[in-house]
C-alpha cells in the first residue's frame, strides 16, 4: 500500500486528516464499544464546525424573511440568501449566461426540471408527444422516476442508455440512441450505486450537439470532484448540499437561463410572482420564479460555508484523498475470498460497492456495525442498474475528506471477519 | 474465532446458520392450494412460500427466493415448525414470533420450540423485517382461498 499513501500524503497528510476530522464533532464517538469509523458518505457526509456555526450565526443574528421586509434584518437575511447563491454559483463555475435556484436536495431539482419541461403553463410543455428522453440506466431513481413520470404525462418515449457488463458508458453508445425526436438526456455524474464516474463531458456534448436539453445528476460528484459548469454542455445541473458537508434539505438547480425559463414552475405562491390579481398572475424573473415559498435560508447559508470549507482545503486535494481510500478499500477488498467490486476501475471515485458470494449484505452491514463500522447495504435506490449488472443488493463504503486509511483496514478486517461468520 | 461480538453471539447462532446453509422445505409445491410473496424492496429480499392445506392442516409447504441469512433461517425454521400443522395453530405460532421481536412478549414465555434462536433479532430493530418476511408470506397465503 505504500505508493497509495504517498499519494496520499502529497493530497491531504495523516496530520492534515486529523486536523480536519477535530471538526466534525459527531466522529469523535464509539458505537457498538468501538470508534465510529463513518464511511456512509455518499448517502450523507457530515458537517463540519464552521458550516454549524455559520448557520447558527444566521439564526441567531440575522434570520428574519427574505425578499420582503423593509426591516433590518429581513435585508440582512435576503443578503445572506443572495450571498450564498453567488458563492455556490462561483463554486460550480457558473457564468453570466447560468442561474442557481435553491430546492431541497438533488431530488427536488431533478424534478423541478422534469416537471418543468414536462408541464404545460402559458406556453405548451417542452416535450411533446412521441419526443424521446434517454436516460442512462446508471441513475438513481431520482433521475429515473421523474422523466418516467414525464414520459408518461406527455406521451413521449423513454429510452435507456445501457452500460456494459462492467457499469460503463460509452459514448458510440449514446450515439446510436439520439434521433431528431430526443428532447431531453439526463446521466449522472457519478453513478451512486457503483461508485462509476462516467464520461459525462463527452456524453452531454454528444447530446447536446443532436439538439437534445441536457441534465447532470452531480449529487455524488459535489463533495469531492465538482464539475465545471462553464466547460459543460450542461443545460441543468442538480446537486444536494448535504453530500457536500452541508446541511440536510439543502440543494440547487443550477443550469443556462435559458433553459430554466423553458420550466413551468412546480410551485406557485409567493415570492415567485410578479404580479397577482384574483383571476390572473404573471410570475417573477428567474431565480425566484422557480422558488416558490419561503426557502431554507439557514440552509443556503449552510450550503454557502460548505462550499467554502471545502474550496479552503482545496478539491483537488479532497478528490485524491477520497480516490487513495476507495483504492486502498477496492484493492483489499478484490483480494478477499467469493467477493467482487464493482466497478473496480470506476477511475477517480469515492464509493466502492461490492458483492460477496453466498452472503447478503444486509448480514455484512449489520456485523460492521457491531465494529462501529457504518455502510450502506441495499439496493441503493439504483434498482435497475443492479438488476442490469445481474446483482442484487450490495454493500457500499463511501469516504470522505475525513476518513483514513486506518478505517480503510478495519473494513477490510470487518469485511473479512463477517464472510467467516456467514459463509 | 475468540472475542465474538454480540451480533455474532446473538443473531448468527448454530442453528440460524446452519438453517441458512441448508435450508428446509426449499423450493416450490408443483400444485399448491395457496400461495403468496413477500417482498422487501429495500433489501431486495423476495420470498415465495406455496401450501397445500387439507382440512384445516397445512399438510406441505415450501419456501423459494432470496434473502439475508436471517430472512432464510426464519422462513425455513417457519415451514420446519408448520409443517403438518393445524391452520390455526399455524397462525397462533405466527402471533406468538412477531411478538417476541417487537417486544411484546418475552422468549420464554413465548413456546418457539427452535425458533427462539431467532430471538436475539428483536434486538436489532433494522432487522426484524428480515425475519418476518417468509412470516408475512405464509399469512398472506393463507388469508389467499384459491
Amino acid at each position: 500500500m505504500g505508493d497509495r499513501h504517498a499519494v496520499d500524503h502529497a493530497a491531504l497528510g495523516d496530520a492534515g486528516v486529523e486536523s480536519l476530522r477535530a471538526l466534525f464533532p459527531v466522529l469523535a464517538q464509539t458505537v457498538n464499544g468501538a470508534p465510529l469509523a463513518y464511511l456512509d458518505n455518499a448517502a450523507t457526509t457530515q458537517t463540519p464546525l464552521p458550516v454549524q456555526d455559520a448557520m447558527r450565526r444566521f439564526e441567531q443574528h440575522d434570520r428574519a424573511n427574505i425578499h420582503r421586509g423593509v426591516h433590518t434584518l429581513s435585508q440582512r437575511a435576503t443578503e445572506a440568501f443572495e450571498h450564498a447563491r453567488s458563492t455556490l454559483k462561483r463554486f460550480v463555475d457558473a457564468g453570466a449566461a447560468h442561474e442557481l435556484v435553491f430546492t431541497s436536495g438533488t431530488t427536488e431539482a431533478l424534478n423541478l426540471v422534469a416537471h418543468g419541461l414536462s408541464t404545460s403553463g402559458a406556453a405548451p410543455a417542452v416535450i411533446q408527444p412521441d419526443d424521446e428522453i434517454v436516460v442512462s440506466a446508471l441513475e438513481h431513481h431520482a433521475n429515473l422516476v421523474p422523466w418516467q413520470q414525464a414520459a408518461r404525462r406527455c406521451g413521449a418515449r423513454l429510452r435507456i442508455l445501457r452500460p456494459d457488463a462492467q457499469g460503463r458508458l460509452h459514448v458510440a453508445d449514446l450515439a446510436r440512441l439520439l434521433t431528431p425526436r430526443t428532447r431531453v438526456f439526463a446521466v449522472t455524474a457519478c453513478a451512486n450505486a457503483t461508485g462509476e464516474r462516467p464520461p459525462y463531458e463527452a456524453l452531454l456534448a454528444l447530446a447536446a450537439d443532436a439538439g437534445a436539453l441536457t441534465v447532470l445528476d452531480a449529487a455524488q460528484a459535489v463533495g469531492h470532484a465538482v464539475p465545471d459548469l462553464s466547460a459543460l454542455a450542461c443545460d441543468f445541473m442538480a446537486f444536494s448540499g448535504h453530500k457536500m458537508y452541508g446541511p440536510m434539505g439543502t440543494g440547487a438547480l443550477v443550469g443556462r437561463r435559458v433553459a430554466l425559463e423553458r420550466l413551468e414552475p412546480l410551485r406557485y405562491g409567493g415570492d415567485m410572482v410578479a404580479w397577482v390579481s384574483a383571476t390572473e398572475t404573471t410570475f417573477a424573473e428567474l431565480p425566484m420564479r422557480l422558488e416558490g415559498g419561503t426557502p431554507n435560508v439557514a440552509g443556503a447559508v449552510g450550503q454557502a460555508a460548505a462550499a467554502t470549507f471545502i474550496d479552503g482545503i482545496g478539491r483537488g486535494r479532497i478528490e485524491a484523498h477520497a480516490s487513495a481510500l476507495r483504492e486502498h478499500a477496492a484493492t483489499g477488498l478484490s483480494e478477499l475470498p467469493g467477493l467482487t467490486v464493482l466497478a473496480a476501475d470506476a477511475g477517480p471515485s469515492a464509493i466502492v460497492s461490492f458483492v460477496a458470494d453466498g452472503v447478503h449484505p444486509h448480514d455484512i452491514g449489520t456485523l460492521l456495525d457491531e465494529q462501529g463500522i457504518a455502510v450502506r447495504t441495499g439496493h441503493h435506490c439504483a434498482q435497475p442498474l443492479l438488476e442490469h449488472l445481474r446483482l442484487g443488493p450490495t454493500t457500499r463504503a463511501s469516504f470522505a475528506l475525513y476518513n483514513t486509511h486506518a478505517e480503510v483496514e478495519r473494513l477490510l478486517a470487518g469485511v473479512a471477519r463477517a464472510l467467516k461468520v456467514l459463509r | 474465532m475468540t472475542d465474538n461480538t454480540a451480533a455474532e453471539l446473538d443473531l448468527y447462532q448454530d442453528v440460524v446458520m446452519d438453517h441458512k446453509r441448508s435450508p428446509r422445505h426449499f423450493g416450490t409445491l408443483p400444485a399448491p392450494t395457496h400461495q403468496a410473496r413477500g417482498q422487501n424492496p429495500s433489501c431486495g429480499d423476495d420470498l415465495q412460500v406455496t401450501l397445500n392445506v387439507a382440512r384445516g392442516q397445512v399438510q406441505d409447504i415450501r419456501f423459494s427466493g432470496q434473502g439475508c441469512a436471517i430472512c432464510i433461517a426464519s422462513a425455513s425454521m417457519m415451514a420446519e415448525a408448520v409443517h403438518g400443522c393445524d391452520v390455526a395453530d399455524a397462525q397462533q405460532l405466527q402471533r406468538c414470533f412477531r411478538a417476541v421481536l417487537t417486544g411484546e412478549l418475552e422468549p420464554e414465555a413465548a413456546h418457539l420450540g427452535k425458533l427462539v434462536s431467532l430471538a436475539g433479532v428483536r434486538r436489532y430493530p433494522g432487522r426484524i423485517k428480515c425475519a418476518l418476511l417468509g412470516w408475512h408470506a405464509l399469512m398472506h397465503a393463507l388469508g389467499n382461498a384459491p
